[in-house]
């Protein structure tokens, strides 16, 4: 009995020294991570681990690549970025922010998740820095009156007026009009403000068809044959999903197995561009439209970052994460060019009144509206084709051509 | 009406074949649970183990997960007689807190251990046959739902056998029956314990190859699947392994259906209720007995 | 014993109360995290620790409070002092639902559990699809800079250390007398067999629910601090499982059924999460602080099950049962 004490007690000390030594490089460790001199620290708060982990991971490689692509395109500023991992979970995002502007970051930038990203928003607004938002959905982020906010992301409404027009674009140039849909709805923060959204616009926005039900589903849903059971029931023309990665695979599979066969028109949700629903689905993803904010084929820096992607990521498909990640960093780094300062009010206000032309997303100058939002962005229709998400609508941005409605399960084009 | 009621046979006829694997999962539970008193609160982790395991067999060697079953089966017997013998033994008698926190502990080692080699993201396994459905009259049965029921359905009758037939299986029920009597009558208690252990993982381990087939796997299923597990055990009966099987197929049907007719997002709010009224009203379980103590 | 204890209770109070001045953000907010747990734990540990009843579902109450605290100030501009009250109401019906079901029914052990467990989650759906309190989106409030309101709990992360230290001070305070006096008592009588002290005439039930709706009381209170520190609210977190077992994590640690047992957990816990998570940055796996915490939780289950304050208060030689 004693010597288990005394073993104990021993073993205490030694893990307390091995405390000690393990937390004692700690300070050390944020001085060295400014390995080369930076013009601007900026703290990124992403979903690293947990159920958004993937995505997290992608907005991080636009992060990454940014100081290379700002060093091809002659702009003289080097970002010193510090990724925070928000695990998913908004209490957890908020004590990293914490944690990031203690360590003495200027600007942040996150969080891809719009309940994350409020409580990020709060201690941004809170302590004074600065938050540029690179995806977030949420309309609260931008209508709470916050002064330290931009947001460089289409709200809700935003991305459904886009996809309201884009619709009606699809069936004018396609010839073929759905008069009834069905909607599958994930049941969380973001899902629930599409949702809203589109139950609040769709009276004035003059669709030909008429949404017939509304289905919605869990978010940790392992299994939606029920949900997809009754969307089919319904015999609607179209489906309009709203979901994420992984209840979009389940969704189609679903709807394979069940020989359902709807037009569908994702009016603005992730999930069916990603590189892993593509390759999961393998010939049952091709064909599949979304519509979305993308990366603009035609913009000299799109090449540019796709260039310094393909070389850092190969075999990684760039998307919307890394597109508008890297954006929020652009944002940043013009905005310390602007304001040649790293104070606070200073950087706030070069923000508040940034213009900057030439970039990466399909749309109008990036400019931030009294409220911090970037009301300029653009949807445009994509569908995957040959395996990767293309831009068929509008023709301007428009490389590959769109098939309209979409073939079925068993068609021969599919392959 | 016709197609409402086709709807309904559609969904009771998937609930009951997801019902069998969730049967078996529970099987395992109630072994460990019914025998030993242990609260097991690793057994969703468990069962994700055991998923990962199928898949990573399909992965790299593309071994499809029914044949890779007795492997992993055999495999979580030894991990489960090991986990048992050398760090649970101890906690057998201790107040449930303990156990729940020793086994938490354990759960949140696997389950991060899961997340650390394979990461957050979904992992599926694509069989040749996942699209593929048999057609029994007007209702339409996935291939491989049909196949993961007909295996567990056979792996219960095999645990039947061992619990009714053989000595140690008489000799493990004896001693979840009567504790002081098997001490008594010599039967080495702590070894049996091990092998009920054993045995409970490898009905875990099993039903997780065969959940893989229906369902993707990420670590975060864990939790979800130990509060399932113990729903199906508590609503089935403690110490009946008909129960158990009664109760996952009770709770794959009622899951389904409940989609059906309400909001499904308020599937899981009818296992709860389910579980709520079974606790008050009967809480040894449809077939279980009386609790003698 | 008792003067030294008081001097170091009294050093610790004086620390506690210079602590904004003498740290940094960062530790601020780990120091209210530490204060935090060591409440609410203190809360679960009433339950537990005083009457014996497993509860896994504790963040139901917390869930409830917070929701109808936020909910009041967010729809009628109804401040949270006011707020809490309603709160301590609601949560103090749910524990009386679920203490009266589960001890009129002969519920124990793992079945009081999944009881408890059953009517979190019931919950949690509920207030996912309930438009009133925002649903699956959350329910925020507004948070505006440079403001500091006691009165609707406004302002910076030092208002709040206040009041959690006052909160936590307070309840440890509370269960002290609770201890001495004769509910505590009957509480013991219970806890160590509860039919003898049925026999002797001790009102088994009455006490019980007592122990239940004081812990849900307090747990109510936990989560309006908690709705108002973090400003947001979603079903899925505030009424999950993981919270409900955060809450026990402190208590048990430490030590159930003492009065010092949620405080030194929550110290010793807090302290390795936030070791592990700056060893996992560095290390760059996904998971593996929560895989150094397992290891630390198997570790002191297996050495030290009756928690770390007992074996900690040996050593420093204080001998009545704190």
């Amino acid at each position: 009995m004693t010597d288990r004490n005394r073993f104990t007690r021993r073993g205490l000390g030694r893990i307390a020294a091995g405390a000690a030594l393990v937390g004692a490089p700690l300070p050390l460790r944020f001085a060295s991570a400014q390995s080369a001199p930076a013009n601007l620290k900026v703290g990124l708060i992403l979903p690293m681990s947990g159920a958004q982990a993937l995505i997290g991971q992608m907005c991080k490689h636009g992060a990454d690549i940014a100081n290379d692509v700002f060093a091809d395109l002659k702009l003289p500023v080097k970002l010193d970025i510090v990724t925070y991992d928000s695990e998913t979970k908004p209490d957890v995002a908020r004590t990293q922010t914490e944690k990031a502007v203690e360590a003495g970051c200027q600007v942040l930038v996150g969080a891809f998740d719009s309940g994350q990203t409020i409580a990020v928003a709060q201690v941004a607004e809170q302590k004074g820095v600065p938050l540029v938002v690179n995806i977030a959905a949420a309309p609260p982020i931008t209508e709470s009156g916050y002064k330290f906010i931009v947001r460089n992301f289409p709200t809700a409404p935003m991305l459904l007026t886009s996809a309201f027009d884009l619709q009606k674009q699809i069936f004018a140039v396609s010839g073929v009009t759905p008069k009834t849909a069905v909607v599958l709805c994930i049941n969380d923060t973001f899902g629930s403000a599409m949702l809203g959204g589109i139950k609040a616009m769709l009276p004035k926005a003059g669709m030909p068809y008429e949404i017939l039900e509304t289905i919605t589903y869990d978010a940790a849903a392992k299994d939606l044959s029920v949900e997809v059971a009754k969307a089919k029931a319904t015999k609607a023309d179209m489906l309009m999903p709203i979901c994420r990665l992984n209840d979009a695979k389940l969704m189609v599979q679903e709807m394979v197995k069940q020989r359902w066969e709807p037009m569908s028109i994702n009016p603005g949700t992730p999930g069916m561009y990603e590189q892993d629903f593509i390759k999961s689905m393998g010939k049952y993803g091709e064909y599949t439209i979304s519509i979305q904010p993308w990366l603009d084929p035609k913009s000299n820096m799109t090449k540019v970052l796709d260039k310094h992607h393909t070389a850092k990521f190969p075999g990684v498909q760039i998307d919307i994460d890394a597109g508008f990640t890297f954006e929020a960093l652009l944002i940043a780094a013009n905005a310390w060019l602007a304001a040649k300062s790293t104070k606070p009010d200073a950087l706030m206000d070069a923000l508040r009144k940034t213009k900057i032309d030439e970039h990466v997303m399909v749309g109008g100058p990036i400019q931030f509206d009294a409220k911090g939002q970037n009301v300029n962005i653009k949807g445009t229709v994509l569908q995957n084709l040959q395996r990767k998400p293309k831009v068929v609508l509008p023709k301007e941005s428009a490389e590959a051509t769109l098939t309209f409605p979409q073939p079925g399960w068993g068609d021969k084009r599919r392959t | 009406m016709n197609d409402f009621l086709l709807a309904l046979a559609q969904a009771v006829a998937k609930g009951l074949l997801t019902g069998m694997v969730y049967g078996l999962m529970a099987l395992g539970l109630s072994v460990i649970f019914g025998v030993m008193r242990v609260v097991n609160f690793a057994h969703g982790e468990m069962m994700v183990v055991g998923m990962y395991l199928a898949w990573a067999a399909f992965d790299a060697l593309q071994v499809p997960p029914m044949l890779s079953l007795p492997a992993i089966a055999a495999v979580f017997f030894g991990a489960g007689y090991l986990l048992q013998r050398g760090l649970i033994q101890p906690f057998i008698n201790r107040p449930e807190h303990q156990q729940f926190l020793l086994l938490l502990a354990v759960a949140t080692l696997i389950a991060n251990a899961c997340l650390a080699i394979a990461g957050p993201d979904s992992l599926t396994v694509q069989l040749e046959s996942r699209f593929d459905s048999y057609e029994m009259g007007p209702l339409v049965l996935d291939t491989v739902r049909v196949q993961a029921a007909f295996v567990a359905l056979l792996i219960t009758a095999l645990l039947w056998l061992f619990f009714t037939r053989t000595r140690t299986g008489k000799a493990i029920r004896a001693a979840a029956d009567n504790h002081m009597g098997a001490l008594v009558v010599g039967l080495d208690v702590r070894r049996l314990y091990a092998v009920t252990f054993g045995i409970g993982a490898a009905c875990v381990g099993a039903a997780g190859a065969l959940m893989i087939m229906l369902v993707p796997v990420t670590p975060s299923l864990a939790p979800d699947y130990t509060l399932l597990a113990f729903v199906i055990v508590i609503v089935g009966g403690l110490g009946s392994m008909t129960g158990a099987l009664l109760g996952g197929l009770l709770i794959g049907v009622s899951e389904a259906v409940a989609g059906l007719l309400g909001d499904p997002a308020l599937k899981s709010m009818f296992s709860f209720g389910l579980l709520i009224v079974v606790l008050l009203l009967r809480p040894q379980g449809l077939l279980g007995r009386k609790e003698t103590r | 014993m008792s003067a030294r204890l008081l001097a170091g209770l009294a050093v610790l109070l004086v620390l506690l109360l210079a602590a904004p001045a003498l740290l940094g953000g960062y530790g601020l907010s780990v120091l209210i995290l530490v204060l935090y747990f060591a409440f609410v734990g203190q809360a679960w540990n009433i339950m537990m620790g005083f009457a014996g009843q497993l509860s896994l579902g504790h963040a139901l109450y917390a869930g409830l409070g917070g929701y109808v605290a936020a909910g009041l100030y967010f729809h009628y501009g109804i401040g949270p002092w006011a707020g809490v009250l309603v709160a301590i109401a609601a949560a103090v019906a749910a524990g009386s639902i679920v203490g009266y079901l589960g001890f009129r029914f002969s519920l124990a052990g793992v079945y009081f559990a999944l009881l408890t467990i059953a009517f979190a989650e019931f919950t949690r759906i509920g207030f996912d699809n309930w438009s009133w309190s925002g649903g699956s989106g959350g329910l925020f409030l507004k948070v505006e800079r440079g403001v500091t309101d006691l009165a609707n709990l406004r302002g910076g992360p030092v208002l709040f250390y206040y009041v959690i230290l006052a909160l936590a001070a307070g309840t440890f305070g509370l269960c002290h007398l609770l201890l001495q006096s004769r509910l505590g008592r009957y509480w013991l009588a219970i806890r160590e067999d509860a039919e003898a002290a049925q026999a002797v005439g001790v009102p088994v039930l009455r006490c019980k629910m007592m122990a239940v709706m004081i812990s849900a009381a307090l747990t109510a209170i936990a989560g309006v601090w908690n709705a108002f520190y973090y400003n947001n609210l979603f079903p899925e977190t505030a009424f999950s499982i993981g919270r409900s077992i955060e809450m026990t994590l402190s208590p048990i640690i430490g030590g159930l059924g003492t009065l010092g047992g949620p405080l030194i957990g929550a110290v010793v816990l807090t302290s390795l999460g936030e070791l592990f998570t700056s060893v996992g940055d560095m290390l760059g796996i996904p998971g593996i602080k929560q895989i150094f915490y397992g290891l630390a939780l198997l570790a002191i289950i297996m050495y030290r099950p009756a928690g770390l304050w007992p074996w900690i208060a040996k050593r420093l030689g204080l001998e009545r049962r704190l």
